[in-house]
């Protein structure tokens, strides 16, 4: 929509506003200008999330646990799924707290415009924000579940080993990465499309059965497991259960075609955003 | 020093659907609808049917050309839907012209409603940081400004409250002072001072008018005209997204009030605001109870305005203000200040007779803008200069004499008693 014609001096900068059309670009100089900004919607987000809650902390346990509770005797008891070794409760466990944060994630930046379009329309700043906020702001929770899944795990029998612990927060980039594409991409389909946000829910809901929270990718025939690690979600999961639980170790191609994937996804689905933003604020 | 603001040309299309829907396709269903009938569509389409069934475009604003020099208050006048609020949203970058171009010079504050970015749950202070954030304060900026903006808003004591308990008045005090603070070298102002009570409406002049002393370039839509003539020198009158007039703010204000198209109805209709949850649908000005535009002297005035509403109300709130043609409120009436008849049984629709009397009004032209809104639900929905009328001569005390116009604006009948 604008460009920047030239940045300081003694006039500050200068922005041109006209018709935009052609392909967009993400314009990383003015995200990172605004970065303080982007650091309150952040703050915002986790401030108001425990504001409210009574109990706070404990749900960002609580719903992979339940979850987990629920899993375990269906899948891992009555249909009997392989759990690589693994007691199937911390088996799916590990894999859940990765899935919430991610569903978690993708759902509120699928949410966020349609639940922010009166703000859009009356100030102006980088709208990429409104998705990327709660995608980075769900990162504090997954932290706090991963310090407090690690106690659960030795008292199921299971100590994690230092270096493979290290390389979670790649992992949950690669996450990042993914839901922030995907929920900017969604978020921009939902003002334009309301019933969207009854479609989001089903999506995540199948996106689940795509990435092996109930069962182990080993399930699959060897030579699929690079396609199905397109679903970055695959690396990511298998990548914690390694670090975690000590699982064998997800294959580098596996790896390599997750993030290649979450990258492509991320540029692809704030692209669109970008793209879209031309007239959102026109369908708010 | 070089223009702070140049546009050329701006134009702002919106297009509408069938239906009055701003748009063609809100829901997916309906656009995969629409894909699967195209087809069978296009082979039935007769000629001429086209352009029906796309529905029209509206040109917000349209050829908008005009430049705003540096440490310039510049006045926007129009009604409403002239364009305004449009033409403010292109030059902040919310949204995007359809055609032309702006070149903006320097950093700037939009102000188009108090408390943007305003989080019920989170305290003043919190608030505050973001609101600020939001604006385009670094926070930097918002801390060293922090005892100033909360000493400007006079809320102190409630830093630590969420806002969702603030009284109105409080929320906006604290909303516009922050908004007072931001550093922006352009100021782009809608209509804020058009919430809040005399008393914030003062305060909020007074920091448009400091910002103003100060050097900084200042873009102010106002429907009072007053407070544009005020702080403005250059203006320019918006009329269906074109500007008819630029230069003077004297000669715009002038301009916009003789040119009224609309002016010699005795009853107007509105439309309902995009988002308003009560609106009015009709007003008309009755003249010893007959619809007129011409009211004699001495004669009663009535205004009725018919409305609905989204939900059941109780009592719809309703004001009037009269003005006169250079934009002078004279007076005004509501019954937020005044008890009013509830209806027993909540209604959606209805309408609210406001019997003035006789309001002794010299000869004269004069505007009455109308109000209806829900309290409960901060929703209002305002029309400036809705009804025009001309005050004609009358021997209206039975002396055969007539006040002169220009003398001044009410004639006011008194009782005289004599004593020796």
């Amino acid at each position: 929509m604008t460009t920047a014609l030239r940045e300081g001096g003694a006039t500050g900068p200068v922005w041109e506003i006209r018709s935009e059309s052609g392909v967009p670009s993400l314009n990383f100089g003015e995200l990172w200008d605004c970065r303080s900004l982007f650091g309150f919607l952040i703050w915002r987000d986790i401030k108001v999330r425990y504001a409210q809650t009574l109990l706070g902390v404990a749900w960002v346990v609580l719903r992979p646990l339940a979850t987990m509770l629920i899993f375990a005797p269906i899948f891992g008891r009555l249909a009997g799924i392989p759990s690589d070794g693994v007691p199937y409760p911390a088996f799916a466990l590990v894999a859940l707290v990765a899935w919430t944060y991610f569903a978690g994630a993708l759902g509120s930046a699928s949410n966020s415009l349609i639940e922010q379009a009166e703000v859009i329309g009356k100030v102006y700043y980088p709208r990429l924000f409104v998705p990327l906020a709660p995608v980075a702001s769900d990162l504090l929770d997954s932290g706090v579940a991963l310090g407090l899944l690690v106690p659960v795990l030795v008292v199921l029998g299971l100590v994690p080993s230092a270096p493979p612990i290290l390389s979670l927060p790649l992992l949950f980039l690669v996450a990042a990465c993914t839901a922030a594409g995907v929920g900017a991409g969604l978020a921009a389909l939902t003002l334009r499309y309301r019933d969207f946000r009854y479609v989001v829910p089903f999506l995540i809901q199948g996106w689940m059965f795509a990435s092996p929270v109930v069962y182990p990718t080993s399930l699959m025939p060897e030579g699929y497991r690079v396609l199905y690690a397109l679903n970055p979600m695959v690396g990511v999961i298998e990548g914690c259960r390694w670090a975690l639980l000590g699982t064998p170790a997800p294959g580098a191609s596996v790896l390599a075609a997750s993030a290649g994937s979450a990258a492509v996804l991320f540029f692809a689905g704030a692209l669109y955003f970008r793209w879209a933003e031309r007239t959102m604020v026109d369908l708010a | 020093m070089s223009a702070r603001i140049v546009a050329e040309g701006l134009g702002k299309r919106y297009v509408i659907g069938r239906g009055g829907a701003r748009y063609q396709h809100r829901t997916l269903r309906e656009a995969l609808m629409r894909a699967a009938v195209a087809p069978w569509r296009a082979l039935n389409r007769r000629p001429g049917d086209s352009t029906q069934a796309r529905g029209g475009e509206i040109w917000a604003v349209r050829d908008v050309s005009f430049e705003v020099a540096d440490g310039e208050v510049f006045g926007i006048i129009g009604r409403n839907g002239a364009g305004k609020s449009t033409l403010l949203k292109i030059l902040s970058r919310i949204v995007m012209p359809t055609c032309g171009r702006a070149v903006v010079r320097g950093r700037v504050g939009t102000l188009l409603e108090v408390g943007s970015g305003f989080h019920p749950e989170l305290t003043g202070r919190d608030n505050v940081f973001l609101s600020g954030a939001i604006l385009g304060m670094t926070r930097a900026e918002i801390a060293r400004k922090f005892d100033e903006i909360v000493e400007f808003s006079g809320v102190e004591r409630f830093l630590g409250t969420p806002v969702k308990r603030y009284s109105s008045g409080m929320y906006l005090r604290l909303a516009f002072a922050i908004a007072a603070h931001l550093d922006a070298d352009i100021m782009i102002v809608d209509e804020v001072l058009a919430v809040g009570d005399a008393e914030f409406q003062k305060k909020c002049l007074g920091g448009m008018q400091r910002a103003a002393g100060a050097g900084r370039t200042v873009l102010f839509v106002s429907h009072n005209l007053a407070a544009v003539r005020s702080l403005c020198r250059r203006a320019c009158v918006l009329h269906d997204g074109r500007i008819v007039q630029l230069g003077d703010v004297h000669e715009c204000i002038g301009h916009y009030l003789d040119w009224n198209p609309d002016q010699s109805a005795a009853s107007v209709r509105f439309d309902r605001a995009p988002g308003a949850g009560v609106w009015m649908t009709c007003a008309t000005l009755l003249s010893d109870d007959r619809p007129a535009t011409r009211v004699l002297m001495g004669s009663s005035l009535t205004i009725e305005v018919s409305f609905e509403s989204d939900g059941p109300l109780h009592v719809p709130f309703v004001g009037f203000a009269l003005a006169d043609d250079r934009g002078e409120l004279l007076l005004s009436g509501n019954n937020l200040y005044q008890r009013s008849p509830r209806y027993e049984i909540p209604v959606r629709r209805g309408t609210v007779r406001m019997e003035l009397g006789t309001v002794p009004l010299m000869v004269g032209r004069y505007a009455a803008s109308l109000s209806l809104g829900d309290v409960t639900r901060h929703d209002s929905h305002v029309v400036e200069h809705a009804l025009w009328f001309d005050v004609v001569e009358r021997d209206a005390w039975g002396t055969g004499q007539v006040p002169r116009a220009g003398e001044s604006l009410l004639w006011w009948p008194t009782t005289f008693r004599l004593s020796a």
